[in-house]
């Protein structure tokens, strides 16, 4: 009898259900992998170095490039670091903000992913569905901070500026004119608040079309039930955060059991997988973009009673308006020395941590009192999951492998740094 | 996480550890412990297993090297003597090429690993540092055996400062490019990097060079401030106090 061996197969970088530039080296017996070697890297771009070299400001927009698409909540954990050192508290007003943008943050990621998953196990209208939403939030995104995605919109001592008044609308083109253009733009009469009324009484209609494509249909559920298994045990073992860990059935979320901005003051449910397969995690992402929506609705009714101011009135930390910075020599010598020299923050040494859309980010932050961070680290929920790999997809098949990468929603960005 | 339950974490471990822990410190309602490299996995085994601790997740595993630690560039203390400088020398990061590197550093404790464990049931988390007692290579017993998750969080920091993790079972590079040379988040390797990448049409391969392209530059030189306008700023700003 012909002697059988073990071949060695590459997988990646250029592979469209890699998700970006993972390279994979699989061991396989046959069809079914016996060893699975991730080798990342590829997308390092030694952010946190870079940190090390710039005032505290100029690290902001970096953090959006980390998880690229869940932008905010990376800005979130940053601002949060640099604010407890600091010691400097946020108004109201912009941890309402904050918090909605979170969570508009959570369903632009789980759009997306919900996309690409399913187009990698080879579904194809989701990502088309799930992307006419993705629009309409990205619209937010681009209203506050003129950036649909790397928005640099948090600030340490609160956000940027207020939301808009008036919700930009469309101009008539080529493309949209007449009734069509009326149509896009009928949710654009008011401010942003009445847009984002108006989106969540909508989305989970749209919510019911993905879960109308997905959740009995009979293919996505052959290529996700009891594929990937994780259990409790393992997912603690391997430091699994988020989705990740609530689709193994334990119900952990830093939004209810560490709250930050104003999360202890809304209302919602956390979704908890039983089995912790792929589908469960399917079923609770889906879950998670319905009590997202629940909370920007409370958070707009928030940001309705909370009028007020959205940034700190500390000189030292925040410029001063460009009006009082042009009547007032005091105002102008603080814009000039933050501008030019940046603030300092106190000696010492943070981790702060938000739930991001993929799991728990955080950032670890030594200052030595200089006006430059002496250490970043960034905790990435991706590369945390993307170690368990070879333990996971181990006696898998091949074709498991990319339901495993597409379940454990890697963003190279972040787990490259 | 209250205060209360944190300041009663440190007390816990300093009497279930006792003189195993070089020091136990809680700022800002976060604990960090400080012990050497030989008791690490003792004291993490302890921390994982206890029931009054159970730390049943590493969070992050962090190598930081304090080599320039709380240096500056530009010196605004000693002013009224000396006058203001340019701010545009020093050993900084972005300050020096390859060649320039500063060699021969030796500072006492220059690297040090740093663990963040989390406890899920008792909703509470941990610093552990420990410091590597010697510079030139600095070992630091690996926690893979513990947590599994520390495998590529320990390579990530050998991949990046060169420091060693005993017994870890695979510790190869993870970030950095294949065949790379040096460790590149030490203070004294360049910002701009050692070698340049670029397609050679005479060889017909992509081939590594100097950087030339490059020129090492800070725009916005370091300093430290600690003058009272910061307590005073904080004055100012009211009475609320404390970030939730």
């Amino acid at each position: 009898m012909q002697e059988i061996r073990n071949y060695t197969m590459n997988f990646g970088p250029q592979h469209p259900a890699a998700h970006g530039v993972l390279r994979l080296v699989l061991e396989m017996d046959g069809e079914t992998v016996m060893r699975a070697d991730p080798h990342i890297g590829l997308l390092h771009r030694a952010t946190e170095k870079l940190a090390e070299s710039k005032p505290f400001n100029q690290t902001i927009g970096y953090m959006d490039r980390l998880d690229y698409v869940s932008m905010m909540c990376n800005e979130h954990a940053y601002v949060r670091a640099i604010e407890n050192l600091l010691g400097v508290t946020v108004p109201e007003r912009a941890q309402w903000i904050r918090t909605m943008f979170d969570e508009i943050t959570r369903i632009l990621n789980h759009l997306m992913w919900i996309g690409s998953n399913a187009l990698d196990l080879g579904a194809m209208a989701v990502f088309l569905y799930a992307f006419r939403e993705r629009e309409e939030l990205m619209d937010c995104y681009e209203a506050v901070s003129g950036a649909r995605m790397h928005a640099t919109y948090y600030r340490p001592g609160g956000v940027y500026r207020d939301l808009p008044e008036q919700m930009p609308q469309y101009n008539e083109s080529r493309w949209h004119k007449g009734e069509d253009l009326k149509r896009i733009n009928a949710w654009r009469q008011g401010s942003m608040l009445d847009y984002l009324d108006a989106f969540t009484d909508d989305f989970p209609k749209r919510v019911d079309e993905y879960e109308e494509l997905l959740t009995a249909n009979r293919i996505w559920k052959q290529r996700t039930v009891d594929i990937g298994i994780i259990s409790p045990e393992q997912a603690l073992a391997w430091g699994m955060s988020g989705p990740m860990l609530r689709g193994s059935g334990i119900e952990w979320d830093l939004r209810k059991k560490q709250p930050y901005a104003k999360y202890a003051e809304v209302d919602f449910d956390i979704p908890v997988g039983v089995t912790g397969d792929c589908y469960d995690r399917y079923l609770v992402r889906v879950e998670e973009m319905r009590q997202s929506n629940r909370i920007i609705k409370q958070c707009v009714k928030g940001l309705r009673a909370n009028a007020g101011p959205t940034m700190i009135r500390n000189y030292k930390v925040v410029p001063p308006s460009r009006v009082e910075m042009k009547d007032d020599m005091e105002a102008l010598i603080h814009h000039f020395k933050l501008f030019t020299e940046g603030y300092c923050v106190p000696a010492g040494e943070t981790y702060a941590a938000v739930e991001a859309p993929k799991g728990e980010f955080g950032v670890y932050l030594i200052s030595d009192g200089a006006n430059k961070p002496f250490r970043l680290k960034c905790h990435a929920p991706s590369f945390v999951h993307l170690s368990s790999m070879d333990a996971i997809v181990r006696g898998h098949m091949l074709p498991d492998v990319v339901a495993m990468i597409g379940t454990y929603d890697v963003v190279f960005g972040e787990v490259d740094r | 996480m209250t205060t209360q339950a944190t300041t009663s974490l440190a007390e816990r471990l300093v009497a279930r550890f006792g003189d195993t822990l070089a020091s136990v410190k809680t700022v800002r309602g976060e604990t960090t412990i400080e012990l050497a490299p030989g008791d690490l996995i003792a004291v993490a085994t302890a921390l994982r297993d206890e029931a009054e601790f159970r730390f049943s997740e590493l969070i992050d595993v962090c190598g930081v090297d304090h080599l320039g630690y709380g240096q500056v560039e530009w010196d605004t203390e000693d002013v009224s003597s000396t006058s203001f400088s340019r701010g545009v020398e020093g050993q900084a990061i972005g300050r020096f090429s390859w060649d320039e590197r500063p060699h021969d550093v030796n500072i006492p404790r220059r690297y040090a690993s740093v663990v963040h464990l989390l406890s899920i049931q008792h909703n509470r988390r941990v610093r552990l540092r420990v410091y590597c007692e010697d510079d030139v290579a600095p070992l630091v017993p690996s926690l893979v055996g513990v947590w599994p998750s520390a495998n590529w969080f320990e390579r990530e920091a050998f991949d990046l400062y060169g420091i060693l993790y005993d017994g870890h079972p695979d510790l190869r590079r993870i970030l950095t490019d294949y065949g790379f040379v040096g460790h590149p988040f030490r203070k004294d390797f360049p910002l701009i990097g050692n070698v340049e990448v670029r397609y050679d049409p005479e060889k017909k391969r992509v081939i590594y060079e100097p950087v030339t392209s490059v020129e090492p530059r800070v725009l916005v030189p370091r300093t430290i401030r600690d003058d009272s306008r910061y307590e005073q700023a904080k004055a100012e700003q009211g009475p609320a106090s404390g970030q939730k």
